[in-house]
């Protein structure tokens, strides 16, 4: 397989903590490769040094088999390779209106056609022109999710890392939001790296994923593996158990 | 069993240069020392209506209820001081942005730490031992090294857990949960609903549990509020789900992926108009 983003060896320190111990992940041309794992075992710190934004002090990350710079990002970079953080309220400016923050990166990269884009992409995450013109504190957490999500696909970008896009949504529009992943991913031919603690949603979503805890990548498996419980390491099957839902005796 | 929250048609809206933004159209619903789940649609009023109990809707809008009650106390026409006062005390909520709603300049162990010694004269010392012990209880690994950081040096599902650390240690007689697991890999969410759960069985806490984890919900509350565009729709058992009528509730049931189902796309709602009137 020619990878069209991998990760080597990497390693990611905060002082003398290491967020990342060595890791490695290959991602095909147009795979979605999930990760799962602990909270606090390395998932966002992974994408974001792929997007120049962790501190990376071993190891390397290469993009069409070229290496990367160890955190400089250029323009094109950003056109190819778009990111969805996590934290919906963390990652819009506050002040800004939906059509401001949609427009942003189409100015940034020269893309034409910014009305029709600004409708489309809003009209997608199932949020009508009539949210345009509000602000982003003025938004629920699951719509500023959304809009997230809009701001990162408008520009087309070829690759997407998805840091737990949906985790705000209910299962009604998290549905209609997958549908959109998916179905944009097949028609233009996408390559996503997509973080989720819902199981579901990752096997739904992904091919193959990689199962952290501390740092260190622990398991990889395909989906298929995951769902027929062909599991190696006991961490993955306490994450299975636990996805069955809240049991009462159990309970601490 | 004792009713310490009394909530009657609430409602709130925000007025807007393109016109009014009605976010909770007249909600009602008693509280007792029990576990009660809202789930919704995004945007159907959910924080919204968290926040109005707490006091802590936007100055500039507008907030009306028939009702809105806790403990003997009328929330709505309490002196602000008063309800600060519950809401350092009493009250508590833990919001949908805990990373944003912590203080960004205060390590977090300083910020627990401070929580307990407004409740409680302790030691130092002890104030130290107890926050650290409340990490722990949530499941932070490596909690002293956790105690030092900062909100923008910890991972999202850290971060909830935090707040919910300085939510506890506060030991509110009322918890408003906004969304308080999202970002928890599921065996660590197993292990803080088990703190939740005791509080309400042992302390007789009463719980707001606000969440779209519709499956989540319905393992873990004894009720559940369903939302729809800033209105109830349907009020269940918890354990009675699988009967609900709305189809809103329906829909949900159907449309959520699910280990080893295979159907792409998903199936998605066929929302109606008259869903929202
Ligand atoms: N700027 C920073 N300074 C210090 N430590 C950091 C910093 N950023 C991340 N870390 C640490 O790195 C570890 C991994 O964090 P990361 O956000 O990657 O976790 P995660 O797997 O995404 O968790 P979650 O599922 O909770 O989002 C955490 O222990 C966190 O405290
Ligand atoms: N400051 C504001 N100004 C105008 N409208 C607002 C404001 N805050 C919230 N709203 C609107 O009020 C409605 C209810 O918001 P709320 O945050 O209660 O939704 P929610 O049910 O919590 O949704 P989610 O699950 O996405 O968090 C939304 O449509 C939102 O856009
Ligand atoms: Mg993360
Ligand atoms: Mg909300």
């Amino acid at each position: 397989m020619t990878a069209i983003v991998s990760a080597e060896n990497l390693t990611v320190s905060f002082d003398d903590f290491l967020a990342l111990d060595n890791v490695s992940i290959d991602v095909a041309p147009g795979e979605s490769f999930g990760l799962v794992g602990e909270s606090g075992s390395g998932k966002s710190t992974l994408l974001r040094a792929i997007a120049g934004l962790s501190p990376v002090t071993d190891g390397r990350i290469t993009l069409d088999g070229k290496p990367l710079d160890v955190k400089y990002r250029d323009k094109a970079f950003y056109r190819q390779v778009q990111m969805v953080f996590q934290d919906p309220y963390g990652s819009l400016h506050p002040r800004q209106t939906v059509d401001r923050l949609l427009q942003e990166p189409l100015a940034i990269h020269g893309v034409a056609d910014a009305e029709r884009r600004i409708l489309r992409a809003l009209d997608e995450v199932g949020l009508g022109s009539s949210f345009r013109f509000r602000y982003s504190h003025q938004l629920s957490g699951g719509q500023r999710q959304r809009i997230a999500i809009a701001r990162a696909l408008i520009i087309e970008p070829q690759i997407m890392l998805l840091d737990e896009p949906t985790s705000a949504l209910d299962a009604s529009v998290q549905a209609e939001v997958l549908n959109l992943l998916e179905q944009v991913r097949r028609d233009r031919k996408l390559t996503y790296i997509m973080v989720s603690h819902d199981l579901g949603v990752v096997t739904h979503m992904c091919e193959r994923l990689a199962v952290m805890k501390n740092g260190k990548v622990v398991e990889r498996l395909s989906s298929s593996d995951l769902v027929a419980g062909r599991l190696s390491e006991d961490y993955t099957k306490n994450l299975m158990v636990a996805s069955k839902g809240f049991v009462r005796d159990v309970a601490v | 069993m004792s009713t310490m929250l009394t909530v009657d048609d609430l409602r709130v809206s925000f007025p807007t240069r393109t016109g009014l933004i009605e976010a909770v159209r007249g909600v009602s619903f008693t509280l007792g020392r029990e576990r009660l789940g809202i789930v919704g649609e995004s945007g159907s009023g959910k924080s919204q209506t968290g926040r109005a109990i707490m006091g802590l809707t936007p100055a500039h809008a507008k907030i009306s209820a028939n009702k809105l009650n806790f403990d003997g106390i009328d929330l709505l026409t309490a002196p602000a001081k008063t309800r600060r006062a519950l809401r350092g005390s009493r009250i508590a909520m833990i919001l949908q942005d805990p990373k944003y709603s912590l203080n960004p300049v205060m390590s977090i162990g300083r910020q627990i730490v401070e929580t307990l010694r407004t409740h409680e004269s302790v030691s130092r010392r002890e104030a130290r031992d107890r926050a650290i012990a409340m990490l722990e209880a949530v499941q932070i690994r490596d909690a002293a090294r956790v105690f030092d950081l900062h909100p923008h040096e910890v991972s999202g599902g850290m971060g909830q857990r935090a707040m919910i650390a300085m939510m506890l240690i506060a030991g509110p007689e009322l918890l408003v949960a906004d969304e308080p697991t999202s970002a928890l890999d599921v065996t660590v969410q197993l292990e803080v609903l088990g703190i939740l759960d005791k509080l309400v069985s042992e302390r007789g806490m009463g719980l707001i549990f606000i969440s779209h984890d519709l499956r989540l919900v319905s393992s873990f509350c004894d009720r559940v509020i369903v939302m729809y565009a800033g209105k109830i729709v349907e009020e269940l058992a918890a354990s009675d789900l699988g009967n609900a009528k709305h189809p809103y509730t329906q829909g949900l049931l159907n449309c959520m992926p699910t280990l080893g189902t295979n159907r792409h796309p998903l199936p998605v709602l066929d929302r109606q108009l008259e869903w929202a009137l």
